[in-house]
């Protein structure tokens, strides 16, 4: 891993993506990092476009700004990819995570010129699946923690592990599902090969 | 041992004051205040504070609950922001005035309109002449650490002055970010137990707060409103003496940043302040000499102190993340020019008005003060001192 990786999150209003951003700071300070977990604070609207971000960082970090130059872009809903210029300024050795069920050419088009490696995950299905509702802030978490290899795959369960117990201390009937969310994601994110 | 957390600036905010746990708080416990009462209400709903929270039912109650309670005898607290501290202007005279030592949080944004609700700091630029001690913070640490030093502060025998602790609202106040907690017991011990000399519920002397003060004695008392906040520069530098041995972490008027050998600095308040450190870093590995004056306590101003601490440069950017729509120039650089004017140092100055309801500051804008600074150094001249950053202009 670098010194410093920055993160920058595209979801949708109620998607979950700054909670996804924040559960990513808090494993990733479990695993002894300095952390930054912050949502762009706009009009608040269900579906509307919002971006989060993440800095990760072996030093303190200083820096209090928003993402230009990202590491990693997670695009947690791909209709984003018409609307939103989310390869904007993404660094030709970072990469692109998009939740899609809309396969490889598909992504190959519509990112004909990102500058890094280009990732995806079927986050519908793999929310169905475990929690049987769509949740896709889970998978993509599992994802991009896959893809940057902030931390190993058996840190992470372990760590989430933590989290999901706090988290959902009032509802943990969805703990179980979580928890296979998270490992089947893992196992799911694929590379578009180039 | 210190506790190592992860909190948002808000969440920060919330434990300092939880574990300070005040007398009372009456807070307004939503938008446009902040989080911060509604974590509180949490631990006063827990049990893990015995403090009496007062949910009111706007921003003036609030202050002038807490005008109330400390009036009484009570230690008492409060949090707002923006529009919050607006509704409050009246009662932020008051208890600074009848010198009640309340504490408060502002975490710093836009005073609307139009509607806005994200940072700047108008808000804390409105009552900066209202007689609060301000002290302001680059980050969840700082905010944290600040509210622990404040009841030190401001409840001084000679002070009596109500104190806000600034943060930046979103930037810092919803960011989440390491932190060193203190433990429970420490910050008791640290903060110690409120003994007011004179006070509403001693029986043994009867008093009257507040009553009318005229031609005769008002002027005498505002007089002594403003040495109280001259005794509390000697004040600050005793408490954060005091607070560096129990935690290891310095804190002085201001911080200066790689400023003893720079050429060229940038003064600026809160969340900035980190940024241009980064700059600064970069720019210093290219070989170019810059630093940093982040102002902690804007009140007291320490004129002479941040005039000394600049009068080697060969020209400084001051940021203002407010706008005195004075068509001269922002509040700190008006207060920093005057105190090099007093001291009879000449260095030249531009001032920046940036980051205007929560419009984001990057580096590369931070680094473009440097290179006009450069221009400065380079040229001789100075055109336009009350410039504007990351403004668009069409």
């Amino acid at each position: 891993m670098k010194d410093v990786i920055e993160i920058r999150w595209h979801g949708r209003g109620g998607q979950g993506a700054k909670t996804a951003s924040l559960l990513l700071a808090d494993a990733a300070f479990n695993t002894g990092k300095y952390i930054q977990g912050f949502p762009e604070y706009g009009p608040e609207r269900m579906g509307a476009p919002l971006t989060a971000y993440n800095r990760i960082s072996t030093t303190p970090i200083r820096i209090h700004s928003n993402i230009y130059e990202p590491d990693y872009v997670v695009v947690v809903d791909d209709t984003l990819l018409e609307s939103v210029p989310v390869t904007d300024g993404l660094k030709a050795d970072g990469a692109i995570v998009v939740n899609t069920a809309r396969g490889e050419d598909f992504l190959k088009e519509k990112l004909a010129n990102c500058p890094g490696d280009i990732y995806y995950i079927d986050a519908r299905k793999v929310s169905m699946e475990t929690l049987g509702k769509y949740f896709p802030n889970t998978p993509m978490l599992a994802a991009i923690v896959k893809v940057s290899g902030i931390m190993t795959d058996e840190e992470f369960l372990k760590d989430m592990e933590g989290s999901f117990q706090h988290k959902f201390a009032k509802k943990p009937e969805v703990i179980e599902g979580n928890r296979k969310a998270i490992a089947m994601a893992l196992q799911e994110v694929k590379k578009v090969t180039k | 041992m210190s506790i190592r957390e992860r909190l948002s600036g808000n969440e920060a905010a919330a434990t300092a004051m939880k574990q300070i746990n005040p007398d009372v708080v009456a807070a307004f416990p939503i938008t446009p205040s902040t989080e911060i009462p509604q974590y509180f209400s949490t631990f006063v709903s827990n049990g893990t504070v015995d403090t009496n929270f007062v949910a009111v039912e706007s921003e003036h109650s609030a202050m002038s609950a807490c005008i109330g309670a400390e009036a009484a005898g009570a230690r008492a607290m409060t949090a707002t922001s923006a529009n919050g501290l607006s509704l409050m202007w009246e009662m932020i005279y008051i208890a600074s005035s009848l010198r009640l030592p309340i504490v408060m949080s502002l975490v710093n944004r836009a005073v609307s309109g139009p509607l806005n609700i994200h940072c700047d700091h108008s808000d804390a630029m409105g009552v900066r002449d209202s007689g609060w001690i301000m002290l302001f913070s680059e980050n969840n640490q700082e905010a944290y650490d600040n509210l622990l030093m404040a009841h030190r502060i401001a409840e001084h025998k000679d002070v009596l002055l109500p104190l806000m602790v600034c943060q930046d609202g979103f930037i810092t106040s919803h960011s989440i970010e390491n932190i060193e907690l203190l433990e429970d017991d420490k910050v008791k011990e640290f903060v110690g137990t409120y003994k007011p000399e004179h006070y509403l519920l001693n029986s043994e002397e009867p008093i009257a707060v507040g009553p009318l003060d005229v031609q005769a004695y008002l002027f005498e008392h505002k007089r002594q409103q403003a040495e109280a906040m001259r005794n509390a520069k000697k004040v600050i530098l005793e408490v954060s003496k005091e607070f560096e041995k129990l935690t290891g972490r310095s804190y002085s008027f201001f911080e200066e940043y790689r400023l003893e050998d720079a050429e060229i600095a940038i003064v600026c308040m809160n969340s900035t302040a980190g940024t241009t450190k980064f700059v600064v870093d970069a720019l210093r590995n290219q070989g170019i000499k810059a630093g940093l004056l982040k102002v902690r306590v804007f009140r007291p101003f320490p004129a002479e102190e941040i005039a000394s601490a600049l009068s080697h440069l060969k020209a400084v950017a001051v940021l203002d993340k407010a706008d005195s729509l004075n068509a001269a120039g922002g509040a700190l650089y008006e207060d920093i020019t005057s105190a090099m004017y007093i001291a009879q140092k000449q260095v030249p100055m531009i001032n920046y008005v940036y980051g205007i309801g929560g419009r984001d500051t990057t580096s590369k804008e931070i680094e473009s003060v440097y290179t006009d600074l450069q221009k400065i150094v380079s040229t001789g001249k100075l055109e336009n001192p009350y410039r504007y950053l990351g403004v668009r202009s069409k």
